[in-house]
């Protein structure tokens, strides 16, 4: 994933917000003509848990038309999506795995202890969707985290 | 195959599955149901198959079919009627832990 501080701050200021349930949204931005996502924005969402929102997140289908919608107003597109672990690691879960959806989007997952936000990591689905690969998180003209 | 005129529909591809359209946001295929429209393109875009169907041979869990703006869990379901100029979106629901 290629991004900038903002968007990681952005991620992480919704995580503490949402905090202590998860928080989610939508990552939007371009492909790159090697495959990586490049991450413009964020289009924040509501988790759509009817309960246990501390542990689970929902995004519906149709909070994904709407942030399809909202990309394509900044000819951006949906290329990603974000959520938050408090008082968990930054490191997809077994429910993460078993409820993964397309491989090529960036899932990046924040993790909030007390409130605060700490480790932020990206990841991919292989493939064969079998396991989650971390992806590096590049920050042009910064060093790689 | 139906044996009258051809249905001509567009399928909007979501962003992480354009790598098996070949960059096509957007491909043309005929069917008069949306099962028709999603067997053919997965038949020309064969990548996709695993990405939209789970072993069963049915629409993985989190991937909705909307045509124009109508999700067709609340109509037909897979058969549901396509028209010519009919669009025909694959949407992915998200969830985890």
């Amino acid at each position: 994933m290629i991004t900038t501080p903002n968007v990681l701050e952005a991620i992480r200021q919704h995580g503490a917000d949402a905090y202590p349930e998860e928080g989610c949204g939508f990552l939007l931005g371009t492909v790159t003509d090697d495959g990586d996502n490049r991450v413009t924005t964020l289009h924040r969402a509501a988790n759509r848990r009817a309960e246990n929102r501390e542990r689970r997140y929902e995004l519906t289908a149709d909070d994904y038309r709407e942030a399809d919608a909202a990309a394509h107003e900044q000819e951006l597109d949906v290329v990603g999506t974000y959520h938050s672990h408090p008082d968990h690691p930054a490191r997809p879960s077994e429910t993460d795995l078993a409820e993964a959806t397309f491989p090529g989007f960036t899932y990046v997952i924040v993790s909030i202890h007390d409130g605060a936000p700490e480790d932020l990591t990206a990841w991919s689905l292989a493939p064969d969707r079998s396991s989650f690969q971390q992806e590096d998180i590049i920050l042009p003209d910064l060093k790689r985290i | 195959m139906p044996t009258t005129e051809a249905t001509t529909v567009t399928i909007r591809i979501p962003t992480p599955l354009r790598s098996a359209t070949d960059g096509a946001s957007t491909v043309e295929v005929e069917g008069t149901t949306v099962n028709d429209a999603l067997r053919t393109l997965v038949d020309r875009y064969p990548e996709l198959k695993d990405n939209l169907y789970n072993e069963d041979d049915e629409l993985r869990q989190f991937v909705n079919i909307y045509v124009g703006d109508d999700d067709i869990r609340f109509g037909d379901g897979v058969e549901t009627p396509l028209e010519g100029g009919d669009e025909v979106s694959i949407v992915p629901s998200i969830a985890g832990g």
